[in-house]
This record gives structure tokens, C-alpha cells and sequence, in this order.
């Protein structure tokens, strides 16, 4: 067995535990911590895909920024203890259920396509390189680069006037 | 690496999301999921992009590249989405003093 293939299994193993534990664990900041380790696992599987700028930003962007700001947040609140109100277990089973449902179907329908004969390259091609992403970013998307800048300045605008006091 | 793999990993990872969000009442751990889901969907681009560059690498060296931006432009909005939706849900907080979803159905009335 190969070291990249040992790396994808351990990675997988790692990403779907993670996630099982964001939501399965009682206390809301045991859920953000779980969710961190799940998003390190997801950049590890970038960097096998050999896309390292999206492994870069991931883990700045999300494991960084965002879970910190969810942090913050449910510090805020006071929310790190365990007595959450739960929803009944019959609601509870029929959502667990409903997702394996899905996952189910999904799994069944795309068992025998004709996809499955071709492979993702790993380690190589350079296409995930910061100077092929930043050419085609500045050339070919520059329109919607600058449209998510004033994406950025409305969120800002409206996440302080949600957030203001009366 | 047979996408395929590719595929099931990112299909068990949304489905996860999708249980988490069917299942738990705190309003910040539903949108941790939904954050899930759409990882999982990147991770899922990704694949896509690398299996489309090895197939495509003779006839066009940069092939590929765009779906590696997608993924960026995913995770742009998304940081947009999550400063909104936090906020969205401190207001929440400051009003009904609680984040469960169950309390929420005051807009019926």
C-alpha cells in the first residue's frame, strides 16, 4: 500500500469520525473543536490533491476565522455547558434516519456510473499552484473577484446593523 | 485515486450535515452543519477539477483551474454568510434569550 493511500484512508477515517462528533456531542464548544479537526482533515486532503492554495486558505479562512468567530459567539451566550434541550428521541431518530436515507439513495445511484473508471491525480499537476490560480483569478474572474468584494462590504454593513443595539 | 472514493467521502460528509441539521436544536450547531455541507461539496469540486485536469492536460495545460476557483468563490461567500448568520443569531439571543430553534416559531403568529 502506498504512503498517499494510507494518508487518504487515514484522512477519510479522521474527517467522517470528526464529524460524527460535531453532532453527536452534548456541549456546543466540543462541537466547534470537532468541527477545527474535520476542516484540518479536509485542507489534508487538499494538499493530497496537491491543491495547496485551497488547503492555505481553508485553513485560514474557516479553522482560522470562522471557528473562532463561532467561539466567541457561543461565549458569549454562555452556552459551553451540557444542558442543552434535546428534541424528543423519536424526532431524533427520524432524522438520523432520514439522513442515512439519503445517503442511501444517493450512494445507490451513482454505485454503477460511468464516472468511476477515472482517477483524481494526486501529488501531481500544478494547476492547484498560487501563480496558475492567481492568472486565470485576475484574468478570466476578475469581474466576480470585484463583485465579491461588495459582497464583503454588505455583509460587513449588515452584520453591524443587525448586531447594533436599538 | 479513484474518484469514486472521492465521491462516497463527500456523499457521507453532507449526509451528516444533513442529520445534524435534522436533528439538534441549537441554532448554532445548525449552522456549524450547514458549514459541513458545504465543505463537503468543496472537497467534492476539488476531486472534479483534478480528475478533469488529468484527463484534459494534453489538450489544455490549465484545465481544471476554474473549478479550484469555484471552490474559492464557495468559500467567499460563506464567510459573508457566516458574519450575517451569527448575527442574525446573537439579535435572536439578545431578544428570546435562548438559541433553540423550537422558540423561533413566533414569525406563525
Amino acid at each position: 500500500m502506498h504512503i498517499t493511500q494510507i494518508l487518504f484512508w487515514f484522512l477519510s477515517v479522521v474527517a467522517l469520525f470528526s464529524a460524527l462528533m460535531v453532532i453527536s456531542s452534548r456541549n456546543p464548544v466540543y462541537s466547534v473543536l470537532w468541527l477545527i479537526v474535520t476542516f484540518f482533515s479536509i485542507s489534508g486532503h487538499y494538499i493530497l490533491l496537491n491543491a495547496q492554495f485551497l488547503a492555505i486558505v481553508n485553513i485560514i479562512v474557516y479553522a482560522g476565522a470562522i471557528m473562532v468567530l463561532f467561539l466567541f459567539v457561543i461565549m458569549l451566550m454562555n452556552l459551553n455547558h451540557e444542558t442543552e434541550p434535546r428534541k424528543n428521541r423519536w424526532l431524533r431518530l427520524a432524522g438520523a434516519v432520514s439522513g442515512g436515507c439519503l445517503l442511501l439513495v444517493l450512494v445507490a445511484a451513482l454505485r454503477n456510473t460511468e464516472i468511476r473508471q477515472q482517477t483524481a491525480e494526486i501529488n501531481t499537476g500544478d494547476i492547484g499552484l498560487i501563480s496558475n490560480l492567481g492568472k486565470t483569478l485576475f484574468t478570466e474572474y476578475v469581474v466576480p473577484f470585484e463583485i465579491s468584494s461588495v459582497l464583503f462590504l454588505s455583509a460587513m454593513v449588515g452584520a453591524v446593523v443587525i448586531g447594533k443595539k436599538e | 485515486m479513484p474518484i469514486n472514493y472521492y465521491i462516497f467521502l463527500s456523499l457521507a460528509l453532507f449526509c451528516i450535515g444533513i442529520a445534524g441539521v435534522l436533528t439538534r436544536r441549537n441554532a448554532i450547531i445548525i449552522f456549524m452543519c450547514i458549514e459541513l455541507m458545504l465543505n463537503a461539496v468543496n472537497l467534492l469540486l476539488v476531486a472534479f477539477s483534478k480528475m478533469h485536469h488529468l484527463k484534459n492536460a494534453a489538450i489544455n495545460a490549465t484545465a481544471g483551474t476554474d473549478g479550484q476557483l469555484f471552490v474559492f468563490f464557495i468559500m467567499v461567500v460563506a464567510a459573508a454568510e457566516v458574519s450575517v448568520g451569527l448575527a442574525i443569531i446573537v439579535m435572536m439571543y439578545r431578544n428570546i434569550h435562548s438559541v433553540d430553534v423550537n422558540f423561533l416559531n413566533r414569525l406563525k403568529h
